[in-house]
């Protein structure tokens, strides 16, 4: 057997991937169910050489990480609920400050403390708006091994590209779970390296002048280009402004670099979309069941399919637009009370196609649960 | 020497009041900074939020302004990232010991070789003249009409408590004394914390009668001694200015470093 097929949680994927992609610096805080990476990661990255360090809290953990990224090195931190609630100020400065970074949040029952050790997918609007200000965000998903590899090393591609934080949101299933992982060969999965600027000292560096493409080359701290990084709004040297005009330059240029990406970034699965009558829309552990649902209906010849978002946000509202013009019936499966259902909703137009099918009692949402709604739905009955 | 070498003279004029004390610490550390031959590039100010966090964006360093009591947070990231780096990291006294109190303390532990200056002016002076952690009972501000019930820290002691292996004090009247305990600061190699005593004649002062920036300044001299004072011990109100800590203790980016020598052995 090769030594890259490997058995493992969903967390170790995770961290897996991370030094995959080259991660460098990591700082967390142990608070369950994400606990796990920071233990493999506690392992690995010592012996490669690489910088680990558990901080006093989440908060610090996200400041450390940012702080790490501009010396030049791939960051990451992992958490769930709690800690993430507690980054959410520091996510934000690495919005403002344009800070690659990647946070993985592994979604368990809340608010609160709620639900510690089951799953939950309660966090996919925290994720959206949890830190405050108008802004956008990049959340990916994976409801297996295979691709908690796979995205973990697309976030830190995403977070270079778009100098962006980009969250992983994952939940307690995936993170806990155990199963195949292919370990990809070493160029299978490409690796986008942090972008530097060639500008010599004594050239005006411009730390926050977009390039024609819209990318903002960067300077390590210690290298010959002096500049100041603030959460203010600021100018294109990054001094703090309150100038109305390049205040709302910046938002736009904030917002516009990812929502004008979404195409770029959006990472999913369609199973049997072709033809279905019926469109199931789902992500994360929830997206297993909801497969498992296509497939029983598919072999008894239904019209049935399922649309798996990787990428959550930016919305791709348009590929679910696509996915579900033909469909009588839209169903979005997931653990809450609805928070992609709104966003899905907006998307279809028509909400009276759109329904939700969740669970939301800490256990994972099954293939019977999704079968006995669906039967509801299509007016069979209970 | 030349000061506006250190300085981003595009950044001025600077947002402190007239009066204030903050000016003093920023010629201070520039001279330090010249004193010790230390290269623009090599040096990273990482601040927080409040008068004294602006401090960062006046020096032609690599700048970093970030979160409210965060600064040693952001700060230990840039330094274990990159340890060639000088970290130093300006905060105010609400900054550092009230919303920033646990980084503080967990900095001072770990014996990280970052440079923590405080500079004291019993106040949060941005947002107009509440109480601080370091205001102490009976002062008054604009959250303690009828005078501040809330306890204060002592600096020295807490740095010190916390496991910081340098920590020292002095005020902005001692601008000799202030120069050398930067130097001293940033030269020790391990978690460094140097309290200055600093006036902010616009909210403290005048919420506390303590006259002018002149009156405030003159209240340092008067009111401090060096360490060790007889005087301090015949008058227990005085405030001691000096060194009160300097130890060497395995630093935390040497240990890490060591930890990766022992990770790769295996």
């Amino acid at each position: 057997m090769s030594k890259n097929i490997t058995f493992v949680q969903g967390n170790e994927a995770c961290a897996l991937g991370a030094m995959y992609a080259g991660l460098d610096f990591y700082a967390g805080y142990p608070i369950t169910p994400s606990t796990e990476i920071a233990e493999t990661l506690a392992l690995t990255m010592p012996a490669a050489g690489k910088k680990f360090i558990q901080m006093e809290d989440e908060i610090s953990s996200m400041c450390a990480i940012i702080g790490a990224s501009l010396t030049g090195n791939k960051v990451m931190t992992a958490t769930s609920g709690p800690g993430f609630s507690l980054m959410q100020e520091a996510l934000g400065y690495a919005v403002m400050a344009e800070i690659p970074c990647v946070v993985a949040n592994v979604q368990r029952g809340g608010p609160s403390t709620g639900n510690p050790t089951h799953v939950s997918q309660g966090d996919v609007n925290q994720a959206r708006w949890g830190t405050h200000g108008d802004h956008s965000i990049v959340a990916l998903s994976a409801s297996n091994h295979q691709d908690v590899f796979r995205m973990t090393v697309e976030a830190f591609n995403i977070a270079e590209t778009y100098r962006t934080p980009v969250i992983l949101l994952f939940d307690e299933v995936i993170g806990h779970m155990r199963e195949k992982l292919i370990i990809p060969q070493e160029e299978e999965i490409p690796r986008v390296a942090r972008l530097r600027t060639s500008l010599k000292e004594g050239v005006n560096y411009h730390p926050y002048l977009p390039r024609e493409d819209g990318r903002l080359p960067m300077s390590d701290f210690g290298d010959v280009h002096r500049f100041n990084v603030t959460g203010l709004y600021h100018d294109m040297w990054g001094f703090p402004t309150d100038k109305p005009d390049v205040v709302q330059e910046l938002l736009r240029h904030q917002v516009d670099k990812i929502e004008n990406n979404v195409h770029k970034m959006t990472f999913y699965k369609s199973y049997f979309l072709e033809d279905a009558s019926v469109v199931l829309i789902s992500y994360g552990s929830s997206a297993r069941s909801a497969l498992s649902v296509v497939k029983q209906r598919r072999n008894r010849g239904e019209s049935i399919g399922l649309l798996e978002l990787n990428t959550i946000w930016p919305f791709p509202a348009e590929l679910v637009r696509e996915c579900t013009q033909n469909a009588e019936l839209v169903a979005v499966v997931e653990m809450n009370v609805g928070q992609l259902t709104q966003s899905v909703k907006l998307a279809v137009g028509s909400s009276k196609r759109v329904h939700l099918i969740n669970r939301v009692d800490g256990q994972m949402i099954n293939d019977k649960d999704i079968k006995k709604i669906l039967r509801i739905l299509q007016g069979r009955g209970i | 020497m030349d000061v506006k070498y250190y300085l981003r003279e595009r950044f001025f004029p600077h947002m402190w009041c007239a009066g204030c004390g903050h000016g003093i610490v920023l010629n201070s550390l520039v001279r330090a900074v010249d004193l010790l031959g230390l290269k623009k590039r090599d040096i990273v100010m990482v601040s927080g939020i409040g008068c004294s966090s602006r401090i960062s964006g006046y020096v032609d360093f690599h700048s970093l302004h970030t979160l409210h009591g965060r600064a040693l947070a952001f700060a230990t990231g840039v330094k274990l990232s990159k340890p060639s780096l000088n970290v130093i990291v300006p905060m105010g006294d609400g900054d550092a010991l009230a919303i920033g109190g646990n980084h503080f303390i967990h900095a001072a532990r770990r014996n990280i070789n970052i440079t923590a200056l405080v500079m004291n002016n019993r106040t949060y002076g941005m947002t107009g003249g509440q109480f601080s952690p370091l205001s102490g009972v009976g002062t008054k501000a604009t959250t303690a009409p009828y005078s501040n019930i809330d306890r204060e820290f002592d600096t020295v002691e807490l740095a010190t408590g916390a496991g910081a292996t340098f920590v020292a004090r002095t005020t902005v009247y001692h601008v000799k004394q202030l120069q050398s305990l930067i130097k001293k600061a940033i030269s020790h190699d391990g978690f460094s914390v140097l309290e200055v005593l600093s006036q902010c004649p616009t909210y403290f002062g005048r919420k506390n009668r303590k006259g002018s920036a002149v009156d405030m300044l003159n209240s340092f001299k008067d009111g401090t001694v060096p360490v060790g004072s007889k005087k301090k011990q015949e008058n227990p109100e005085l405030i001691e200015r000096g060194i009160f800590v300097e130890k060497q203790l395995p630093e935390y980016c040497d240990a890490y470093a060591e930890l990766v020598e022992r990770a790769t052995a295996k």
